[in-house]
């Protein structure tokens, strides 16, 4: 089972993708964002979601449905703005959830 | 700790002894899964967290790449030289069991076999910035693939890692206590009205005794 790899974001961001070979899907405004991901995600093509930092805390209730399921795997990547921490943030509430108290990143 | 809603008899007895065994048994095994998980989850955890410092890092570079390429070209010569792809990744999904945790495994593979075939255009119009910028994030396909797989796989464990303590603890703190403290409560229950038929038994035979001989036992 072949699938690709898309990557939403502003095109700044994102453009860069499209040349090596990722499907891109450029979103310049935040509202727009939600509608985009589940279009994409239900379509069922892309194994794996690059979505730049700032549009990834925009469409957590979105991200949740895909939670379970083994693909596709939503992964942030910082855009061309700059890193946000939300990657990191992401990773220690994993710890979080899992140990109850985040006993990797609080050093 | 409450005890539960049953009726002091033998045959509950019997069925809540087997519960509690079949309690007690889950309750090790899942103890032992929670920590088998959390044992992987930590080392995925670790990795996780320096190949994404990697890669925030390089990507940054990358966009400093294209920054300074789209400094020295137009937008539009920008913009075209990117948008007609030659290479299309594509990845196979395959799933992994960890501790019956599915997680899945990526494994990259591009439309062309030339690994060194990705510039889109040619260099006549273009920056030598571009070509940078292309290639270093070229470099970073593979690990970018790996840490989606990777981050997928820690959300996941985590999920089941949660649930797991969950029912830990609820066998632990709430089903075995309640189980133990049905099960003395019944059978005290039940020696307790032993004892009470024996001392009924004792005292119906003095009466008889009694009445029948006018002779006491005592």
């Amino acid at each position: 089972m072949a699938k690709n790899i898309a990557a939403i974001g502003d095109s700044e961001s994102i453009k860069g993708f499209c040349a090596i070979g990722i499907d891109i899907y450029p979103c310049e405004n935040v509202e727009d964002c939600p509608h985009l991901l589940r279009n994409i995600a239900d379509s069922d093509n892309y194994a794996v979601i690059f979505l730049t930092e700032e549009l990834f805390d925009s469409v957590e209730k979105e991200r949740s449905r895909y939670e379970e399921k083994l693909t596709p795997a939503i992964i942030p990547v910082p855009g061309v703005k700059g890193n946000t921490g939300t990657g990191l943030k992401r990773l220690s509430s994993f710890v979080e959830q899992a140990v109850g108290s985040d006993i990797i990143f609080n050093d | 700790m409450a005890i539960m809603n049953v009726n002091p008899t033998r045959m509950q007895l019997t069925k809540l002894k087997k519960q509690l065994t079949t309690a007690v048994r889950g309750h090790k095994m899942l103890k032992d899964k929670r920590d088998e998980l959390m044992r992987q989850f930590l080392d995925l955890v670790k990795e996780n967290r320096e190949l994404r410092e990697k890669i925030e890092k390089e990507l940054s570079d990358c966009n400093a790449h294209f920054v300074n390429a789209s400094a020295v070209m137009s937008k539009q010569a920008l913009d075209a030289s990117l948008m007609s792809p030659k290479q299309q990744v594509t990845i196979d999904v395959d799933s992994h069991n960890i501790m019956s945790v599915e997680t899945p495994v990526f494994t990259a593979g591009t439309r062309t076999n030339d690994k060194g075939d990705i510039f889109p255009y040619g260099f006549a119009f273009t920056s030598f910035e571009l070509d940078d910028a292309v290639m270093s994030l070229e470099k970073l396909l593979p690990d970018l693939i790996k840490l989606a797989q990777i981050e997928k796989s820690c959300e996941m464990m985590s999920a089941e890692i949660e649930k797991t303590r969950r029912r830990v603890n609820s066998l632990e703190h709430v089903m075995i206590p309640r189980y133990q403290e049905t099960i003395k409560y019944i059978s005290m229950k039940l020696e307790e009205n032993d004892r009470s038929s024996r001392t009924r038994l004792m005292k119906v035979k003095d009466m008889l005794l009694d009445k029948a001989h006018n002779y006491s036992a005592h």
